[in-house]
């Protein structure tokens, strides 16, 4: 499917690659016993190793270890027994050591892949290069003084995966779902909170343009981005402005940017001269980590149903379309409600009403709630229950609109048979007693009537009258057949 | 007249326990003593009240009967270790004023053995240097008069510019001087290429390396990670036993420390070395020896032999490539090591300009030239283009280094017996201001060891041609320093007493 | 291998240490020097040998995940040459 670009001189190609930083789920740090909490006063989650005090040294938590194998079998991906920490070396106030403990020739996890589908028609498999284990930098604060620079060193030593993708990803939304997918897949394994607001989840965004069929041309790389939304739109205006520069002769430097949001372009950061000799070497203070196929066996059993096979699995049991599987299955906790909901009480009822409404209303529901669908305050059983009541023709589907929203709210917690029955939403269903409203409507609006058999759409209007002389409660179904009996309509 | 601080460490742990003296007597003798001995420049902090209060402590518990196994014995402790409230600054510019908020491991293990501190003790900057004078602080004396100086000579270089006395060798040039100078009963110090072993051959004491990973370096300010070691300094073998047992011990903050238990080192003290094979190592008899050094090495073999041990000739080929080796992998892990030294959280700032002119500006007026020396050169093996070349180079070269004791010792043999030191101790100011290089020269026979992460001991073997102290070096299998401690004791005994050099300075 | 001046210039600076102009030529020299000493080794024969990793044969010891550390704000911040609010103080950093 075409994503090309158009230019003055012709079509455009945009190749994107993605390193993504993600903040591993920790109690404590990579190296130091400090805190991982986020928000706490400055330099409150510190250790004396992390302050890079003389004569500290780095010993390595296990947890970590196990985060990032985990996250590698979740991508698929090549499991190295063997790999080796390397230090990074630069200065910057923020990174206390004057280097960053780091793995560069031979990181914890190698190639993977992961699968991402826009689309039924659109999906993609982007390769990833590598995964490997590294320190976060602390935080400093440039806008709480004119001079001066505050220096926090809370986040310094927390652990991040840096999951480096293959240049697969051709497009602005190429990008933004195989984020998103990332994103879903450490959120089950539960090795990384996704948090982008937080900046539990960063991506680096390296861009580049050719002709269709022409070598990779120079790349630049927009740093720290931190919200999938932006991806998109620094890969837009980036790609943008290569083009431009190139239709107008130029060529591109390779570069380190920064996307400005609020002048929807990217910038050049401040130059740094030496471009980054980093002088990687491996870290005498550690030796190479090394584990064997027991601890990654181990790991492996015990990671949960992942996304696309659970996806595959609603599929098949549930037989829900693609799409529904895939909104259902974007969130660990969705997924699960959804099942419980399917087949609570043993039952197996109606797979694809339960999709719905917690596509449709629920979603809606929670969404204003800043919550998930599993949070928004109603329970699996009673979502069942909900869905059994329309089955049996205990209430319509109109009144359990009404009913969701009383569950959410003044009748939170109530048990919805019983609800339906203190609120009287039982409904009607005796055909008698809709022949009645029926006919009384009918007798109420005989031209309409008359115009009804010349102008079908007017059932529609004739529905709602009966609803309304039946106080909402009328089985819908029931008025249409009534109706359409008594209009004389096919 | 018998002074205290004649005893040495295990004769004064005897006198506490019998109370023939009090740890207090004992503390304040030394407090006298090293007050008198100022000039020698060995202490860069005294901490006299302190010293005190744990010595009344210590006589309490001595009382009480219950003494650990270093109760109320005073120390003095390279500059180079975290004591925490106390001066820790690795006699560097760029540490001022820095008072730590931890202890070192090594130090806190004398401290949990009843051990109490008399101040810290000078050291080259950064452990950098082989004579201590690279120290911020200035150089320190060796108790030794230089050849042919009368006394008065010395006193007068004492109190001026120091130029002619003699150094104590470095970098823990002010623990062996100390030593040496019974200014404490024994030191702490750091051997990263040499620098336990070649000032305790230069001042006529004993010190030992043990191997790497013996002793946990938490709280050691580090110069080259995969090279530092902490040892003691000491009047004896049987005292660096005695302190080595207590400075030793696994650490789970140190990811390079090995988990073993410390064997009781005092009791190789005496052992039999019959049957023990000693190799002499032939690319050690370097082109251009001192005769007196290779005659003191063949007759440290004749001891060992009369002792019982074999003495067989060995091969260690690449020996003569360690020293260039090890000032590729030295300055280059310190070149990172010492990047936190930045005037960002600790130490000296120079302000007046924007982030970069605050590091640029507090590392160069914050460093010493030989530490910018090796930073610089650290720097440069590990640059882009030059990384294979040098350093992943040195480290293949480390191997083979490693490899070729490893098949000297698969071989049989059970030590190695070798010069510890090219030449006996030079003068201040003599060495090393044209060319760096003439300095490093001081380790040739020392960082093979280090490159290796061996055990290595040098012990007095005797004096050179013009008076002075000689040590000769045993460098034992990983994890065999009673082997070392049984060998060493048997090279002191058998050979002639160093004297204890006259106390001139006072 | 020898090293020229703008060499020396730019390590200076990947060090950040300020080297005057007129110290160049004699640091120049130092590190010449050393350079010049350690050229031997690369006629040393070192076909099929790896790197030296860990000198002593041991694994990487690894902890749990359990908080041990932190909370000392106090003792972090005790030898800061400029502190406020419990943030270290440097001049503005520029992105």
């Amino acid at each position: 499917m075409s994503q090309l670009i158009k230019g003055a001189t012709g079509d455009w190609e945009i190749v994107v690659g993605l390193e993504v930083h993600a903040q591993v789920t920790s109690k404590s740090k990579l190296f130091s016993g400090a805190s991982t909490g986020f928000g706490a006063e400055p330099n409150t989650h510190v250790s004396l190793v992390d302050a890079a005090m003389p004569g500290m040294l780095p010993v390595i938590n296990v947890e970590c270890v196990r985060q990032a194998v985990r996250t590698g079998l979740g991508l698929k991906a090549e499991i190295n027994k063997r790999s080796t920490f390397d230090r990074k070396n630069y200065f910057y106030p923020d990174l206390p050591q004057g280097y960053q403990i780091s793995q560069y020739k031979h990181p914890i996890v190698g190639e993977g892949e992961i699968q991402v589908d826009l689309t039924p028609e659109h999906s993609i498999r982007v390769g990833i290069e590598r995964l490997h284990l590294e320190q976060d930098a602390g935080k400093s604060l440039h806008d709480q003084a004119p001079n001066m620079s505050f220096v926090d060193l809370n986040r310094s030593g927390v652990a991040l995966m840096e999951i480096v993708s293959k240049p697969d990803m051709r497009s602005a939304d190429e990008a933004k779902a195989y984020v998103s997918k990332l994103r879903t897949i450490l959120r089950y394994i539960g090795s990384c909170d996704g948090d982008m607001e937080k900046g539990s989840l960063r991506a680096d965004v390296n861009v580049s343009v050719r002709k269709p069929g022409a070598p990779l041309g120079t790349r630049c790389e927009i740093k720290n981005v931190n919200s999938i939304r932006f991806i998109g739109q620094a890969i837009d205006s980036e790609a943008r402005r290569q083009i431009a520069i190139i239709e107008d002769g130029g060529t591109i430097d390779q570069e380190t940017r920064l996307y400005d949001p609020g002048k929807g372009e990217t910038r050049a950061m401040r130059s740094k001269e030496e471009a980054h000799d980093y002088r990687y070497f491996p870290d005498p203070d550690l030796l190479p980590l090394e584990f064997d196929d027991a601890f990654v066996e181990g790991l492996r059993a015990g990671l949960p149903e992942l996304p696309d096979d659970k996806k595959a699995r609603f599929i098949a049991d549930y037989g829900l379309s693609a799409y529904d599987a895939a909104v259902l299955t974007a969130e660990r906790e969705t997924a699960a409600f959804y099942e419980d909901a399917v087949t609570h009480g043993g039952a197996k009822r109606d797979a694809k009403a339960v999709a719905n409404w917690i596509m449709g209303d629920l979603s809606a529901a929670a969404n204003a709630q800043n919550a998930g669908v599993a949070e928004a305050g109603l329970s699996a059983a009673q979502l069942a229950t909900l869905v059994d009541l329309i089955g049996e023709g205990v209430i319509s589907g109109k009144i359990a609109k009404d009913l969701l929203l009383l569950l959410l709210g003044d009748d939170r917690g109530a048990e919805p048979r019983a609800l339906v029955e203190t609120r009287g939403l039982v409904q009607v269903n005796d055909t008698g007693a809709i022949e009645a409203a029926v006919d009384a409507v009918i007798a109420a609006n005989p031209e309409k009537a008359a115009q009804a058999k010349a102008k079908p759409g007017m059932l529609g209007w004739f529905v709602g009258q009966v609803m309304k002389q039946t106080g909402g409660k009328a089985n819908p179904q029931s008025v249409n057949d009534v109706l359409k009996a008594k209009l004389g309509l096919p | 007249m018998t002074d205290l601080t004649d005893l040495t460490l295990a004769e004064a742990r005897a006198a506490l326990r019998d109370k023939q003296t009090s740890s207090v007597e004992l503390t304040r003798a030394y407090l006298d003593r090293l007050d008198k001995a100022k000039a020698l420049n060995a202490y860069v902090a005294v901490t006299a009240d302190a010293a005190l209060e744990s010595a009344k402590q210590s006589d309490a518990r001595l009382a009480r009967g219950e003494a650990r196994p270093l109760e109320g014995l005073p120390l003095g402790i390279k500059d180079l270790y975290a004591t925490k409230g106390v001066h820790t600054q690795a006699c560097s510019h760029i540490l001022d004023g820095f008072k730590p908020e931890y202890e070192s491991t090594v130090t806190s293990h004398l401290w949990r053995d009843g051990a109490l501190m008399l101040g810290k003790l000078n050291m080259d900057e950064f452990a950098m240097g082989s004579s201590n004078e690279t120290s911020y602080y200035g150089p320190v004396a060796s108790p030794w008069l230089p050849p042919n100086w009368s006394v008065d000579q010395a006193r007068a270089a004492l109190h001026g510019d120091k130029q002619g006395l003699l150094t104590p060798g470095g970098s823990s040039g002010g623990s062996a001087s100390a030593v040496a100078a019974h200014l404490c009963l024994a030191a702490t110090a750091s051997d990263t290429g040499g620098s336990i072993r070649q000032p305790a051959a230069i001042t006529g004491t004993v010190g030992i390396k043990p191997t790497y990973g013996r002793c946990s370096r938490w709280g050691m300010v580090a110069f080259a990670s995969s090279l530092d070691q902490a040892g003691p300094i000491t009047r004896d073998v049987r005292d660096a036993a005695i302190m080595l047992k207590s400075m030793a011990g696994y650490d789970p903050k140190d990811s390079t420390c090995y988990d073993a238990p410390v064997p009781d080192y005092e009791a190789a003290i005496g052992r039999s070395v019959k049957g023990m094979k000693i190799g002499i190592p032939r690319e050690y008899r370097l082109e251009g020896m001192r005769g007196d050094i290779e005659a003191l090495w063949g007759q440290g073999a004749q001891w060992l032999k009369a002792a019982g041990a074999e003495i067989v000739d060995v091969s260690l080929p690449h020996t003569r490539h360690a020293l260039p080796a090890y000032y590729i992998v030295a300055p280059a892990e310190a070149s990172s090591n010492l990047a936190r030294y930045d005037g960002v959280r600790y130490g000296l700032r120079e302000s007046g300009g924007d982030i970069i002119d605050l590091y640029q500006k507090t590392r160069a007026k914050g460093f010493g030239a030989e530490v910018r020396r090796r930073l610089m050169i650290g720097t440069y093996v590990l640059s882009a283009g030059y990384y294979d070349a040098y350093y992943v180079r040195a480290q293949k070269i480390r191997t083979l280094i490693k490899r070729d004791f490893e098949t000297v010792f698969a071989e049989g043999v059970d030590a190695i017996l070798a010069p510890a030191t090219p030449s006996p101790a030079f003068g201040i100011g003599e060495k090393g201001s044209g060319d760096p290089v003439e300095m490093y020269l001081n380790d040739v026979f020392t960082v093979t060891v280090n490159m290796a992460g061996l055990p290595g001991i040098a012990v007095p073997g005797g004096l050179s041609s013009n008076g002075l102290p000689l040590g000769l070096q045993l460098i034992g299998r990983p994890f065999d320093e009673e082997t070392l401690f049984a060998l060493g004791r048997v090279v002191e005994q058998s050979a002639p007493r160093t004297p204890t050099p006259d106390a001139w300075w006072a | 291998m020898s090293v020229d001046q703008a060499t020396v210039r730019r390590i200076a600076r990947l060090a950040r240490i300020a080297v005057d102009e007129s110290e160049i030529p004699h640091l120049q020299g130092e590190i010449n020097a050393i350079l010049s000493f350690v050229e031997e080794l690369s006629a040393v024969n070192v076909e099929g040998v790896e790197p030296m990793t860990s000198v002593i044969p041991m694994k990487l010891p690894m902890r749990e995940d359990v908080v041990t550390d932190g909370e000392i704000a106090g003792k972090v911040l005790a030898n800061a040459p400029l502190s406020e609010d419990g943030f270290f103080l440097v001049p503005k950093v520029i992105e």
